[in-house]
């Protein structure tokens, strides 16, 4: 009995259960389009803004006293590639190698305890990070200075290019390892020669997606590089910093300044923009789709 | 190997820097420092309440509006898109998970909270008045705002994670639904179940950069430390109090404060992490 | 692709120690002062100016608020600091204490704290009593349209509109001289809210510096901020008139910024730390005030010592002449000559 109930109910069932298909699918389009609106404009703001407001002087320009027009933001680029450098410094290898570590000594406790530490790591705030900098380095230096950013910025460097080099490494076919080991060579030799030389190119993707995030950052340079409106080249000094320059610029009241500001937003936007680009193309190259 | 250790070392020497520097404060106020309203540098009376306030009440509504849509972006990029439009758009939204925060609260002040000052906000009081969240005066910038634009900031992380999360859950499944007549919809459905405890990892992860975010939220909620029912008024997180407030607190009650702030919110976020780290892993370890 | 990676790392350490070779070198160095928002404008074209004429002297300043010029300099982590309100007896002797030094107030301009506003519809100026202000950014007066504006205002059709009240959430001198003002015009001030750098409002909207503040109010409509003269003349924002001790309504002027100077001048004590909010007077403007640089007496650096003290010989004699344009007014010429009399007993080691 319930056999034929089921039966001879199914075409309006049936019905129904389209309909629900067919608006839940365009739901999902729709949020696919939800999501992808505000990314447009802003990109396209910012492009636009960006670009009627960028000329050479924004390049090769210092800041104007507060109020006048005209004036770039020389400095600040100079400076933000300073503390980008500095931040390598500390987080390239120290990410690097406790990627190789995760990877190649993977399943004893003490590497998932240092995976673990690396994704919490990745989530605190940059803030706090500015916090810590600003408590170990800028205090006992009694001044604010680029190191200090530059050490905040390698902080956050730190878990993006574990993360990266991890899941390169991993992709390094295990016959490999076992060839260079039955070769009579050593464990980190081989780790380091030839499974890293084989992800090499993988990793430093994951370091220009270090270095753009940490180019976009603002809230750890806050008390720690501090800005600057001259041009500084000694590390140990106050240092201009584009996010920080955007922020300032931002705030006020200043229409030239916001047309700086928006400029500067489309230098970084641009930076993160190609540095993806680089990041599919050479992922696609070496592995496929694996991604 | 000693660079693994150094992360782990760093990982706690962060937090017992600021557990060290913050005893002033964890000192003087105690528990009270949570429950405690009050955040007068006049008279040295600090609590963290309308803080931790703002910052959960507009995280959790970015969270709220954000979930639906990035799981349907998940969905849409994994199981519906053809491959032209699957990788462009998947390229996409990595980039908007990329653009600097400080980006967001540029635009956000001049785009985005006047568009919610002249159309959004307007519509909500005519159509939805009545209820106590939607009441008062109409600022633009707010708890409201600044919780959109954090939707949008987070919703690429989820997306990406809940398409990942799907990816992995095995195509024969969903064949399987198919050949018993499931529609798209319905094996679809059998999926995000089966995920659900990754795409929960995935949300959590969204609340989490959230709670940590500084300068968007900064830029757009107004920097009043009070607690309202309107989502229309200003309010505070602890995030930007710290931003705001930092380098200029002169009194070193304000200053340990400020930091006992900080511990406070690397504990959520640590809480937060760790708990959507658990929940991707047990998704992803079982592919 | 490793050897680039190494070599580029090793590249990194390269620049990085070339570049710390260079912390020996006193000549790269430079000053670095943090502080006030509200003689930034000028400060930055000081430093701007000073840098042409000397091309050794670069001063870097950065605005973070009083309250944060304060703390640096007692921190020691800049090389002066920068304040509207002058640092408590309490504050000065923990600085003192703390750099085994002594700190110093050099005053060097006069700027005023206006009540700028963004109505649209309004072409003339509106008129405040202290009492409307109290009321204001206490949350008593709501509506533009509140008697006790009008009252003062019955030229004016003041909208029936919110008023939106933008302050500042930073530690801020401005924000001290606004109080200040306040509390001595309205006891309920006094007790409620307080006079200090960083007092709780009970109503409005928090924005970072006067420049923070200013473009609050140019954002939002209906809404009335304070801030210091030049923000709201640089943006073409409308001020209002306020009404002094004597009772008469004065618009912030550089004029009435002198006269309120004057009205005490004869009374600066030694130390040059002195109140003018609320002078006397009928041509005074009654939010006024000095803004200072913090400066340690003895300074340790040679360099910095030298074109420290050479600065500011040259900022209180011809930097002077840049505050007018500006909207500040020069200091009264004995005020100057105290000043001069601080700055030369700087001595260098």
């Amino acid at each position: 009995m319930t056999g034929i109930e089921t039966i001879s109910g199914r075409p309006k069932n049936l019905t129904r259960r389209k309909l629900v298909n067919k608006i839940m699918i365009s739901l999902c389009v729709v949020a696919g389009i939800i999501t992808i609106l505000p990314l447009l404009y802003i990109f396209f703001y910012t492009t636009k803004s960006g670009l009627t407001s960028l000329n050479l002087d924004f390049f090769t320009q210092l800041p104007k006293p507060v109020g006048e027009e005209g004036g770039g933001m020389a400095n600040a680029i100079v400076g933000s590639l300073v503390l980008i450098a500095l931040g390598s410094v500390i987080g390239i290898p120290v990410g690097i190698l406790a990627g190789i570590y995760v990877s190649e000594y993977s399943g004893s406790i003490i590497s998932t305890i240092v995976k673990f530490t690396t994704d919490v790591l990745s989530g605190i705030p940059s803030i706090i990070i500015g916090i810590f900098a600003y408590g170990i380095i800028v205090l006992p230096m009694k001044r604010f200075s680029a190191i200090a950013g530059g050490f905040a910025l390698g902080i956050i460097m730190i878990p993006t290019i574990t993360k990266i080099t991890e899941e390169m490494l991993k992709l390094v076919p295990q016959t490999l390892r076992e060839a260079s080991l039955a070769l009579g060579v050593s464990r980190w030799k081989t780790s380091l020669f030839v499974v890293v030389k084989t992800a090499s190119s993988g990793i430093i993707t994951g370091v220009l997606l270090a270095i753009a995030r940490a180019a976009g950052e603002t809230a750890p340079l806050l008390f720690t590089s501090f800005g600057n409106s001259f041009w500084q080249t000694s590390i140990d000094e106050p240092m201009a910093a584009l996010p920080l320059q955007i922020f300032a610029y931002a705030i006020s009241p200043y229409d030239d300044w916001h047309r700086q500001a928006w400029a500067g937003a489309f230098v970084l936007i641009l930076l993160v923009f190609v540095v993806n680009l680089i990041v599919r193309y050479v992922t696609r190259n070496k592995f496929g789709t694996s991604q | 190997m000693i660079f693994a250790f150094l992360i782990v070392g760093l990982v706690f020497f962060i937090s017992y820097e600021m557990f060290v520097d913050s005893a002033e404060s964890r000192h003087k106020f105690g528990f009270d420092f949570i429950f405690s309203s009050n955040w007068n540098p006049v008279t040295e009376e600090f609590g963290a309440l309308p803080f931790i306030y703002g910052t959960i009440i507009s995280s959790i509504l970015a969270l709220l509006i954000s979930l639906p849509v990035s799981i349907g972006v998940a969905v849409f990029l994994s199981e519906i898109a053809p491959k032209s439009v699957r990788t462009p758009f998947s390229f996409l939204i990595e980039i908007l998970a990329a653009i600097p925060s400080i980006i967001y609260g540029f635009w956000g002040i001049f785009v985005f909270a006047p568009f919610m000052r002249n159309t959004v906000q307007p519509i909500l009081q005519s159509t939805l008045g009545f209820l106590p969240f939607f009441k008062g005066v109409i600022y633009g910038t707010g708890l409201l705002t600044a919780s959109f634009i954090l939707a949008i900031m987070i919703t690429p992380i989820i997306a990406a994670i809940t398409r990942d999360v799907l990816k992995a859950i095995p195509v024969s499944q969903r064949e399987a639904a198919y050949a018993l007549g499931a529609t798209r919809w319905e094996a679809i459905k059998m999926a995000l179940l089966n995920a659900k405890s990754g795409i929960l990892g995935g949300a959590v992860l969204g609340l989490g950069r959230a709670i940590g975010e500084t300068m968007a939220v900064t830029m757009v909620i107004g920097n009043k430390a009070q607690i309202k029912a309107s989502l229309f008024e200003p309010a505070y997180s602890m995030a930007s109090v710290i931003a705001n407030e930092f380098s200029e607190a002169s009194g070193s009650m304000h200053i340990s404060s400020l930091i006992e702030v900080g511990l406070i919110l690397f504990g959520v976020t640590f809480v937060i992490n760790s708990l959507a780290r658990l929940l991707i892993y047990s998704v992803t370890r079982k592919a | 692709m490793i050897k680039s990676l190494i070599f580029s790392i090793a590249l990194l350490f390269l620049i990085s120690c070339g570049k710390n070779e260079k912390i020996d070198t006193p000549k790269t160095s430079q000053l670095n002062g943090a502080g006030a928002t509200f003689p930034y404008p000028l400060y930055s074209k000081w430093f701007n100016e000073y840098a042409k004429l000397n091309k050794d002297a670069k001063i870097n300043y950065q605005s973070i608020g009083s309250g944060g010029g304060v703390k640096q300099i007692t921190e020691g982590t800049v090389d002066f600091g920068a304040s509207d309100s002058p640092m408590s007896t309490e504050e000065i002797e923990k600085a003192n204490q703390k750099n085994n030094n002594s700190i110093i107030h050099i005053p060097t301009v006069i700027g005023s704290v206006v009540l700028t506003y963004n109505v649209p519809g309004i072409a003339k100026e509106i008129k405040l009593t202290p009492e409307a202000i109290v009321g204001i950014f206490m949350g008593t007066i709501k509506k533009w349209n509140d008697p006790k504006i009008a009252k003062e205002n019955t030229d004016i059709s003041l909208p029936d509109k919110d008023i939106i009240v933008c302050y500042r959430t930073d530690g801020s001198g401005t924000t001290y001289v606004f109080a200040d003002f306040l509390g001595k015009v309205s006891e309920e001030w006094k007790t409620k809210v307080g006079v200090a750098k960083d007092v709780r409002f009970p109503v409005g909207q928090g924005g970072k510096g006067n420049e923070g503040v200013t473009g609050l109010v140019k954002q939002l409509e209906y809404s009335i901020g304070y801030v210091e003269l030049v923000y709201a003349m640089q943006n073409k924002l409308q001020y209002a008139y306020v009404k002094n001790a004597d009772g008469e309504f004065v618009k912030p002027s550089l004029d009435a910024l002198s006269k309120a100077a004057e009205q005490s001048v004869n009374e600066m004590p030694d130390d040059l730390r002195q109140s003018i909010t609320n002078a006397k007077g009928k041509e005074s403007y009654p939010i006024s005030s000095y803004t200072y640089l913090l400066i340690y007496e003895k300074q340790k650096d040679q360099y910095k010592g030298k074109t420290l003290k050479e600065f500011l010989n040259w900022a209180l004699t011809q930097g002077e002449s840049f505050a007018s344009e500006l909207g500040y007014a020069p200091l009264p010429k004995v005020v100057i000559e105290k000043a001069l009399q601080k700055v030369n007993k700087i001595t260098v080691q």
